[in-house]
């Protein structure tokens, strides 16, 4: 009961404050944005212990946050080797190849618009499948170390970049390309200095949406059959085993990797495209 | 973005893409007929390889119409109830999918209407929200599937539609804090000066303004939706649905199997996405939007 009634007091004093700070001045400040969210995500994990603790349900149900902590804490070296075969080896490789070639398919088919109207409807519907469905074929293919993995990311990311890309690509004005053509600019220099930054917010956009796929890609591909590590092994296995700490331990890895993927993303994205309006403040 | 006009631009490249993938089966094909051969002591040529490609029990890769029989066979051949029809693989998915749908789209628009309403749920939520996209949910998919048994839920219906609302509640929740705060500054004093409760500038204004944001919405959550509920097929012990044919398809060896599941899915991706369509529509005509 103290745990039950210690958590809700906890809960309405943190939700009380957020609530003030919103109401503030400070809510406009730096500080302040990033305060909230903050609290609000401390105070779910007490909620959660407070809950866990307090309703005594079974770790095999559901661990407290202590216990996954400690249980990070404990396996440091088997969480690594998971995180580099999955998301080093996987998903990273995989993600660059195929945005990779996806950007150089779009720039190619750039110059066709005949090609262009027959590959978008395509790449568009393609986009919106559940390719994940390719994992085992693609296992069956090239093995069960990292490269099926890397080919499944491949095979994942590579059409959301597409479509985004050739969008991208036509997104320069008439008058900015006319400008261009006054002052001689060749296809070349006109993709190089107009259309490719024209195009970035797009591509980042799907940058960011292939960032996600990958981490999927890459971890429901070991589902399939893959070596005794890898972070979609270790889940499989120790749910089986009804290892929750564990399975916990490697969400939370999976979860920092995929929000520090989609970080780096924003930063990158916010110094390629300081010019845009969604980026000035 | 639309592009309107002949489909021969598309027909053109399905051709190829068809094609390349009968020269790939070729390609990929033609080890196993090679060791066969050199197994039976003869030695085929280039003209008896390729057509001993086309027809294997167990191709690496199979051709179209090898695929195109196995998905006939497994739409048209068998009764709707039988376990090796793809229609009632199918349907199996089709029903979870729309059940994490509605859940997701339900969750989705609630979350957004306290966050345009409740300040310090924006500031507290959203970034959250965000930030749940950028967790694999798939890591998640067998443990909820565990879980969900052991709190004595049976079947895989529940788990299934939790996993796709958690991938389908984004787009919405997106969408819809977008369109619901679309309204602008001079339409909302209009309503002010009407002397118009809260709630009646919820209904008759925010609402109706953010139904083509909500639309935009749906067909990205349906897609979302699919994949969520194919990846909760997948893991241990699933016998029903798309997914858990991909996943016998892949342990017992059989490729065929895995291509059937697959076209099957993106079959029914299509036809999700064309019902959306046709129901944003309806509802555009309903709601007298000019087509």
């Amino acid at each position: 009961m103290m745990w039950l009634a210690g958590t809700l007091v906890i809960w309405l004093a943190a939700w009380a404050l957020n609530a003030r700070i919103a109401a503030s001045d400070w809510a406009r400040t730096k500080a302040g944005r990033a305060f909230v969210p903050v609290l609000f995500g401390v105070t779910l994990l007490v909620v959660w212990e407070g809950l866990v603790r307090g309703l005594q349900v079974q770790p095999v149900i559901l661990p407290p946050p202590s216990m996954i902590a400690a249980k990070i804490a404990g396996s440091l070296p088997i969480l690594w080797q998971d995180f580099a075969q999955t998301v080093l080896k996987g998903a990273l490789p995989g993600f660059v190849i195929g945005c990779g070639a996806a950007v150089v398919t779009a720039i190619a088919i750039d110059r066709s618009p005949f090609l262009q109207r027959g590959l978008l409807p395509i790449g568009n519907f393609v986009a919106a499948l559940p390719i994940v469905g390719l994992a085992p074929i693609l296992v069956m293919w090239f093995g069960f170390d990292w490269q099926s993995k890397a080919a499944v990311v491949v095979v994942m990311v590579f059409f959301p970049v597409l479509v985004n890309m050739v969008a991208g690509l036509q997104a320069s004005e008439r008058m900015q390309r006319d400008l261009m053509a006054t002052w001689g600019a060749s296809y070349w220099q006109a993709l190089w200095k107009l259309r490719l930054p024209a195009a970035m917010p797009f591509l980042f956009n799907g940058l960011k949406i292939a960032s996600t796929l990958a981490l999927i890609g890459a971890i429901v591909a070991e589902f399939f059959g893959s070596p005794i590590y890898g972070m979609g092994f270790r889940i499989s296995t120790e749910v089986g085993r009804l290892g929750l700490d564990m399975v916990w331990a490697t969400i939370a890895v999976a979860a920092l990797a995929g929000s520090a993927l989609y970080g780096l993303i924003t930063l990158i994205e916010r110094g390629v495209t300081f010019w845009h309006p969604s980026q000035r403040h | 973005m639309s592009v309107r006009g002949t489909p021969l631009p598309v027909l053109t490249v399905l051709c190829g893409i068809i094609v390349i993938w009968y020269a790939a089966a070729v390609w990929m094909n033609a080890t196993w007929v090679y060791d066969q051969a050199e197994r039976a002591g003869t030695s085929v040529t280039f003209a008896e390889m390729v057509p001993q490609t086309m027809a294997q029990a167990r191709p690496l890769l199979p051709p179209p119409h090898q695929v195109a029989a196995e998905l006939w066979k497994g739409v048209a051949g068998q009764a709707v109830t039988s376990k090796r029809s793809l229609v009632y693989h199918g349907y199996v998915t089709f029903k979870g999918t729309m059940m994490g749908f509605g859940l997701g789209i339900a969750f989705g628009v609630l979350l957004a209407m306290s966050i345009v309403r409740f300040r310090v749920m924006d500031m507290s939520v959203m970034p959250w929200a965000i930030i749940s996209q950028t967790i694999p949910i798939v890591a998640l998919a067998p443990m909820i599937l565990v879980v969900s048994n052991q709190m004595g839920i049976s079947g895989r219906d529940v788990p299934k539609a939790i996993i796709a609302a958690y991938l389908s509640f984004f787009p919405v929740l997106v969408s819809m804090v977008k369109g619901l705060r679309s309204p602008d500054q001079m339409q909302l004093d209009l309503l002010r000066t009407y002397g118009a409760s809260e709630g009646a500038t919820f209904l008759k204004l925010r609402l109706p303004a953010s139904m083509p944001y909500f639309f935009a919405s749906l067909k990205v959550a349906i897609a979302a939706s699919l994949i969520g509920t194919i990846v909760g097929e997948l893991p241990t012990g699933a016998i029903e649905g798309l997914g858990a044919r991909m996943l016998i398809g892949s342990q017992f060896g059989e490729p065929l199997i895995m291509w059937g599941a697959l076209f099957a899915a993106a079959i029914l991706a299509g036809l999700l996405i064309l019902g959306v369509g046709f129901l944003e529509r309806f509802a555009k005509a309903r709601m007298g939007v000019p087509a």
